[in-house]
């Protein structure tokens, strides 16, 4: 970034390499507070590769960029919990006619997940190389950050980045930042697109997709924070060096979110691959049993306290248990929690997080959080377990976007992973962990969206 | 060419018109909101879910072609 920036057309080798580092690969020398600045990052990173295949510049056509090959070789997912394959999406857009744009995303709308605000609040030079390298391989001369509004030193951290980029002369597009409302689907492709036109921050009915028709009806990018800080050491240290990491079907390190009864909760960086327990370990150790594990979010599914030991951190391992990692979030729940009343509650917010727009979503949610309640409080009526099944059924795969599917992934997980509580609590009532604070975490406040129902004939 | 039905969940506004004119295709949920299954419409009912799609209020039910590749 500073001084002419090398060009390539061949990742580079890992005989051309130092032995590369293992872990940590993202979150090396990451700052404790505020944000690791462009002279730190520089020194620590190298300069910003610029990745363009001389030979097809005198050609009219543009050729696709070494980089998105590069991308494909390293096998990259999108890390925003979709685990969508990074190439395919960057070779659509770039395949767009017009001009592309890509957007950062940061949004991050699950609430048991820190990793996207503190990439961008340590080390926003990672994140914005990404943006670039990125803009540079689909043609974009605009990126967009999008962080959540509450998020305030993430904020601060990426304005103050860009500035600093600005400064240097090192920025090859047009870099700015938005902030977006706090609210669990404000950070879905289509909500934030429709965010970024001026609309409100609700996802819209596709096709088109924002590859196809995003931001100003131009081929739009929408990637994860943490994906593009990958596509920034990738760019740097090639697929060889990405894949010495993780599994063969995952390869590669990810960030987590690790939450619950462990002595540092926090934000880790594991292979793809490592145990549950290392991970555990690396936050200090256990601080009180747990009943079981949450892992991918709300939208993710639940493993039982007498799996745990051998639980390994990776979609492959996961998959005979019907978990992914998701946005990597793992959420301990502690052996003292009620995870009826904990269900219940998170059910009770997800569906208050529905945009209002579908009616299936709107009407069902709030069934099924009712009827999750019911059962809770011991008021249900007899078949309530199969009334969860049958609304459950009734609400997938009819919204515009995945909510109402994650939410009644979380439910259903929930009902099954503690099937003896939920009768138990059907039959009795409250028990006594009932009335204890809650653990799973909340947003103490989300931001509402207003929409001004749109129709499609005049009003 | 094969067709399908499709919701788009956003503009429906449960009016119910869908499950009048095309009751072999389209059920209606608890709260009036149409349930499609996703298969081809076979030939004889694509008149009646042309009309259906063409009576809709909000414009809400499409009849698409079926897409080779998503």
């Amino acid at each position: 970034m500073t001084g002419s920036p090398s060009l390539m057309a061949e990742p580079p080798t890992l005989g051309q390499l130092d032995a590369a580092p293992a872990l940590p690969r993202l979150l090396a020398g990451i700052p404790a507070h505020g944000a690791m600045g462009l002279r730190a990052h520089l020194e620590l990173h190298g300069e910003l590769p610029s990745i363009t295949d001389r030979r097809s510049r005198r050609r009219r056509r543009r050729a696709e960029s070494p980089l998105i090959g590069w991308i494909e070789q390293a096998g990259l997912r999108g890390r925003g919990g979709a685990g969508f394959p990074s190439a395919t999406k960057l070779r659509a857009v770039a395949s767009g006619r017009r001009r592309a744009v890509v957007v950062i995303n940061a949004a991050e709308g699950e609430p048991a997940s820190l990793k996207d605000r503190t990439l961008c609040r340590a080390l926003p030079h990672l994140v914005l190389d990404g943006g670039e390298l990125a803009a540079q391989a689909v043609g974009a001369e605009e990126v967009i950050v999008c962080l959540c509004e509450s998020a305030l030193a993430s904020i601060e951290s990426v304005a103050t980045a860009i500035e600093e980029r600005a400064r240097a002369g090192a920025t090859r597009t047009r870099v700015r930042l938005q902030t977006v409302p706090n609210h669990y689907v404000a950070g879905q492709e289509s909500a934030l697109v429709n965010h970024l036109n001026g609309g409100p921050a609700m996802p819209t009915f596709t096709p088109p997709m924002p590859f196809e028709q995003g931001v100003g009806r131009r081929p739009t990018l929408v990637n994860n924070a943490e994906t593009l800080a990958h596509i920034a050491l990738i760019a740097r240290h090639g697929p060889e060096w990405f894949c010495q990491l993780g599994t063969d079907s995952q390869p590669g390190s990810a960030l987590i979110t690790l939450s619950g009864p462990v002595a540092h909760p926090g934000v880790y960086e594991i292979e793809h691959g490592a145990s549950l327990s290392s991970l555990i370990d690396a936050a200090g150790g256990s601080s009180a049993r747990a009943a079981g594990a949450l892992l991918g979010g709300y939208a993710g599914s639940w493993i039982g306290a007498e799996l745990l030991v051998d639980i390994v951190l990776s979609d492959e391992h996961l998959a005979p248990y019907g978990a992914t990692l998701g946005a990597g979030v793992v959420l301990l729940l502690s052996e003292e929690a009620c995870p009826v009343a904990e269900t219940a509650r998170v059910a009770r917010w997800l569906a208050g997080q529905s945009t209002g727009q579908c009616g299936p979503c709107i009407n069902g949610l709030g069934a099924l959080a009712q009827t999750v309640a019911e059962i809770a409080g011991g008021v249900a009526a007899a078949e309530a377990t199969q009334r969860v099944a049958r609304l459950a059924a009734l609400v997938q795969r009819r919204g515009a976007c995945g909510h109402p599917d994650g939410a009644v992934n979380f439910i259903i997980s929930s009902l099954q992973t503690f099937s003896e509580e939920f009768s138990d609590h059907a039959r009795n009532g409250p028990c006594d962990a009932c009335a204890r604070a809650a653990e799973l975490p909340l947003p103490a406040q989300s931001s509402t969206i207003s929409r001004v129902r749109g129709r499609a004939y005049t009003r | 060419m094969r067709h399908k039905l499709r919701v788009n969940p956003i503009a429906c506004e449960a009016h119910g018109m869908c499950a009048e004119l095309l009751p072999e295709r389209i059920a209606l949920d608890q709260w009036g909101y149409p349930v499609i299954d996703g298969e081809p419409l076979e030939p004889s009912l694509m008149e009646h879910a042309r009309r259906a799609a063409e009576a809709c209020p909000t414009f809400a039910l499409l009849l698409e072609r079926e897409r080779t590749r998503r």
